[in-house]
């Protein structure tokens, strides 16, 4: 049975701004604990008094030889954790962590995957791509990014290939295709292939309308794995 | 680890005894949380039955079940994801009327609590017996909503909320503990929430 290990302390190596809510921490473990590619880990602060917070946040590097783990956290109007680590965290910091947690909402790099994020929903499913692409199994994951604006996009560097997609609901970059609009079946139709999982990330709202698409082109149920991200903060 | 420099927390001067160590309070807030597509369960499918080590193997309708004493919780829910939710009010039915329906044999020491959809979780039988579970379809007496697991779910209050089973379908008797969806992946086999009970080994 897969348990997690035990806290420990982390020490940030590096902060990176993803977008103007988004930033990626770079942790250096002092425990290595290899994750798989959808795993999340526990952030826990500790107040002088005694009074603890911890969220859970999901690894969007891939699993490799480093010590390392990286998380994206979105910074939340009165998030007593995301704007603790948005505002005062900087490179030299120790947090404690721990983890690796989750044994369902994981890929394991070798079956076909359709990974569907909508807003920081990606995160996860980053750490899929990034897998697939390490391990020169691109072929096996089509990805489908769904954000409201271009400024909203995390690892838009990155992100662009073959294998993905990005879809924008109010506001696309000039000269993009599709005008802006929600996800629709026509943004998945093609994504579809026979014995492939899908990967469905994001909140509740955006998971089950995913959910209804998938139905509506249907695909089965039990084919489907879903990671809502909660309010939590 | 000491502490987090500057971190002050929400409630840092009077802490709330309601909360246990690690949760914070949502305010009127209810997170829907599922790892699997929200199922469209019409009341006219939905049963619940209880099987395994049972003198009497018993399945309810939704109209038989809707006949039986009724029972409500009002109080605290807790999940694992950090959140608690104080002064909620749930109506159904309690786990006692069920189980004295089906009479749980002596060498019954655990129950599988399942879904409609596949959902699974492990409770000792004495965490659900006692007036400290129910089946419930109401919510604040209003049907319970399907994001929330109605048509009906079960209620374990006293446990972290996962082990309160969405669109219940029933529940099997075991004389040994079968870790069930969260279980096994790495989730702790009771979930009290004061003793912090989240991950396997805590």
């Amino acid at each position: 049975m897969p348990k997690p290990g035990r806290w420990q302390v982390a020490t940030v190596k590096q902060v990176t701004t993803e977008t103007k809510r988004a930033k990626t921490f770079r942790l250096a473990l002092s425990e290595a604990s290899r994750h798989l590619a959808g795993q999340h880990y526990v952030v826990r602060l500790t107040a002088e008094d005694g009074y603890t917070a911890s969220r859970s946040y999901s690894v969007a590097s891939p699993p490799d030889e480093s010590q390392d783990i990286e998380i994206t956290v979105e910074r939340l109007e009165d998030g007593e954790v995301s704007a603790y680590l948005h505002d005062v965290v900087v490179p030299g910091d120790e947090l404690e962590v721990r983890g690796p947690i989750g044994g369902w909402f994981v890929w394991h790099g070798d079956t076909p995957a359709l990974l569907i994020g909508g807003g920081s929903g990606i995160v996860p499913l980053m750490a899929m791509l990034r897998l697939a692409r390490r391990s020169g199994r691109s072929d096996l994951v089509r990805l489908v990014a769904s954000v409201r604006r271009p400024g909203d996009l995390y690892y838009a560097k990155e992100l662009p290939g073959p294998e993905t997609t990005v879809v924008y609901t109010r506001e696309a970059p000039p000269s993009w295709g599709r005008p802006p609009r929600r996800l629709g079946e026509e943004d998945l139709r093609h994504t579809l292939a026979p014995g492939v999982t899908a990967y469905v990330c994001g909140s509740s709202g955006f998971a089950d309308h995913v959910t209804g698409l998938l139905a509506l082109l249907e695909f089965p149920d039990e084919r489907i794995r879903v990671e809502r991200f909660g309010p939590t903060s | 680890m000491k502490f987090n420099r500057d971190f002050k927390g929400r409630g840092g001067e009077a802490r709330d005894p309601r909360l246990p160590r690690g949760q914070y309070d949502i305010g009127s807030d209810w997170p829907v949380l599922s790892a699997e597509a929200t199922p469209n369960l019409a009341t006219s499918e939905w049963t619940f039955a209880i099987g395994g080590l049972v003198g009497n193997p018993v399945t309810w309708t939704w109209d038989e079940i809707q006949a039986l004493e009724p029972a409500s919780y009002e109080g605290d829910i807790h999940c694992v994801t950090t959140w608690s939710k104080f002064g909620v009010s749930f109506g159904g039915v309690s786990v006692d009327t069920l189980l004295a329906c089906a009479v749980p044999l002596p060498s019954a020491s655990h129950v599988v609590a399942y879904s409609h959809t596949g959902y699974t979780t492990n409770l000792p039988l004495g965490d659900i017996t006692d007036g400290k579970a129910w089946v419930v379809w109401e919510y604040e007496r209003r049907p319970l909503e399907v994001g929330h697991g109605g048509p009906a779910r079960l209620l374990v209050p006293h446990l972290y909320f996962w082990k309160s089973v969405k669109w219940v379908a029933g529940l099997r008797l075991l004389d040994h503990d079968e870790p069930g969806f969260w279980e096994v992946n790495g989730y702790h086999d009771r979930g009290d929430p004061w003793l912090e009970q989240r991950y396997q080994g805590d």
